[in-house]
């Protein structure tokens, strides 16, 4: 399918969830009613507006953002360490950001506070494992030694976690800590997204003016050179670019896997790995997946479940199909 | 038409290695645009360090590497790019670009930082494809491809860089008898381009088939360098090699003629 029919395709995919979404829950509400609301602003139900204003349209906007900025920032990451293996927490975002919540809760800070530690213990994750691969990898494959000290800062960070959760008092802090981990989208109130839609729009812009080159970097330090791509440069940015993104979002989340890893996988097969197309393809097919499962993990019993877990029994049978499908088509 | 005049690449008592440790020693080479140099040596001998140098991608240790007398450490990474292509020897892309994207990301260094290729930069693209005779490759998946098509399309890639030289790792190795001697044509062909070509290669014959010039390398420094008729002696190919070949006029095809190798295998 060519470029713009499937954005389009997936907008309009994207708007039908949409639909659906606001008006399901455990306070229905008929599709004649939600699109009176939507073109009168008026109801007949007095409790409708509050509903679907104060509840589910964050929501709404909320996991379309989530699932959006995880997936192309997955897709970002993949292009650039060349590799389709790898998800946004590679540097160790989810677990600085992980650190940063239980800090903040272990501290009795307020829902800002918590969202603020678990942004900036995100972001120094990530800064300190770059940081770390600039001064020691002079002599080494700068991609390698930048995966390994990730994967350093994010043991080390996952360590602290523990020794928190170990200190916390058992009978309120630790299950906190605990549920903040699983993630859920059932914390977002409208003055979260007045944050956090700006941090993503300046995460995403540069993303996209640098796709061409993301392409080119997906050859190898050494060619993407000599096609004269600033490696080094590149890599810098697009690693800020992309956790500025995925820390936002899990600052008001909480953690949430799987979508980083495989929506890009879904999105390269419908649009080719040609990034231009690749990025916005994957924020939109985020977006609709994330929703989806949110759809599910808040309807499908009278208790909500993490969507975090519901995304990983969901989609490993559902990837798992996807892979033998296309296991005959290099991807 | 105004001739060109030729741009060289020097490299005046160089010494390459990594990390202060030699590898070779004491390089001296000109490389002038519209000419094919061919590089000889056994395995390990530091071919690959040499290019990487040239490419700047590891500095020289001692010496001056310049193109037209400007050093190369002075040129910006975009105004080298402009200068020098490189066709390394096995190419990955975890990801099946289309193969006409492949030779477009030649076009990079021509872009703005955020740009991406206009319908003119397609046409410089599509015209190397069908100079190449590849053309019909254009919508394949770069990574579905075999060796000899993925050589080609890199050599595309290299040309529609429009760099004034083109560095060339091994380009027929892992290639079939056909498709050696057809990039090989191909490459013959690039000189009337008046693109400056550096090739290593294995076979000493790929040498008496292009090369203007012929560079032997041997035990970390240039051994010999010259014309490839009167550099490729069998004593040279014993010295280097350690194996006794002849090499002798193949018969005439047309007006052209050349020499060949034959190794001696009844010692």
């Amino acid at each position: 399918m060519k470029g713009l029919s499937l954005i389009l395709l997936c907008l309009l995919i994207l708007g039908v969830v949409s639909l659906f979404s606001m008006g399901t829950g455990r306070y229905p509400v008929s599709l004649r009613a939600l699109l009176s609301w939507f073109t009168t602003g008026q109801s007949t139900d007095e409790n409708l507006p509050i509903i679907l204003f104060n509840i589910r349209q964050p929501r709404l906007i909320g996991a379309i953002a989530a699932g959006g900025a995880l997936a192309m920032s997955g897709a970002a990451y993949q292009g650039m360490f060349r590799n389709p293996m790898v998800s946004p927490d590679i540097l160790g975002v989810g677990s600085g950001a992980g650190f940063g919540a239980a800090l903040a809760i272990l501290l009795s800070l307020p829902v800002a506070g918590i969202q603020t530690l678990s942004f900036i213990g995100g972001m120094s994750a990530v800064l300190i494992a770059v940081s770390i691969s600039k001064t020691i990898g002079r002599s080494h494959d700068s991609v390698l030694v930048l995966v390994l000290s990730g994967i350093i800062i994010s043991s080390l960070f996952g360590a602290l976690l523990s020794m928190l959760k170990y200190v916390a008092d058992p009978d309120d802090k630790l299950p906190a800590i605990t549920y903040w981990l699983m993630g859920s989208l059932a914390n977002i109130r409208m003055n979260d997204l007045i944050i956090i839609l700006p941090l993503l729009v300046v995460g995403s812009i540069p993303l996209m003016l640098l796709s061409w080159r993301l392409n080119v970097l997906s050859f190898g330090e050494d060619e993407a050179r000599s096609l004269g791509v600033h490696t080094g440069l590149m890599r810098v940015l697009v690693i800020l670019c992309a956790t500025l993104m995925t820390a936002s979002i899990i600052s008001v989340t909480g953690i949430i896997g799987w979508v980083g890893l495989i929506v890009p996988h879904l999105a390269r097969f419908a649009a080719g790995p040609n990034h231009r197309m690749l990025l916005p393809t994957s924020f939109l097919f985020g977006g609709i997946f994330m929703l989806v499962v949110d759809n599910v993990a808040r309807s499908l019993v009278s208790v909500e479940i993490p969507i975090g877990i519901i995304m990983a029994i969901l989609g490993a049978p559902f990837f798992l199909w996807f892979l033998k499908k296309t296991s005959k088509k290099s991807w | 038409m105004v001739k060109e005049s030729n741009i060289s690449l020097q490299l005046r008592g160089a010494d390459l290695g990594y990390h202060g440790r030699v590898v070779l020693r004491d390089v001296n080479l000109t490389m002038l645009s519209g000419e094919i140099i061919c590089l000889l040596g056994p395995n390990g001998v530091g071919k690959t360090t040499l290019f990487k140098t040239i490419l700047g991608f590891i500095k020289p240790v001692g010496g001056t590497i310049t193109i037209d007398g400007t050093d190369i450490s002075r040129f910006s990474l975009k105004d080298f790019a402009r200068l020098i292509a490189y066709v390394p020897q096995v190419h990955h892309s975890p990801f099946p670009y289309k193969v006409r994207d492949v030779v477009l990301f030649g076009r990079t260094v021509h872009l703005g930082l955020f740009a991406s290729p206009a319908e003119s930069d397609r046409k410089i693209a599509d015209s190397f494809l069908e100079m190449l005779e590849i053309e019909h490759l254009a919508d394949r998946a770069f990574t579905e491809l075999s060796g000899g098509e993925r050589q080609m399309v890199i050599i595309a890639r290299a040309l529609t860089q429009e760099a004034k030289f083109i560095i060339l790792d091994e380009p027929t190795s892992n290639l079939d008898y056909g498709n050696q001697v057809r990039v090989i044509r191909k490459i013959k062909e690039l000189q009337r381009q008046s693109i400056g070509i550096l090739m290593s290669t294995h076979l000493p014959d790929h040498a008496f088939m292009i090369a203007s010039k012929v560079v032997v390398m041997d035990n970390g420094s240039l051994y010999s360098c010259g014309r490839p008729e009167a550099t490729l002696t069998p004593e040279t190919l014993k010295k280097i090699y350690g194996v006794e070949v002849q090499v002798f006029d193949a018969p005439p095809y047309g007006a052209s003629s050349r020499k060949v190798c034959a190794p001696i295998i009844n010692v």
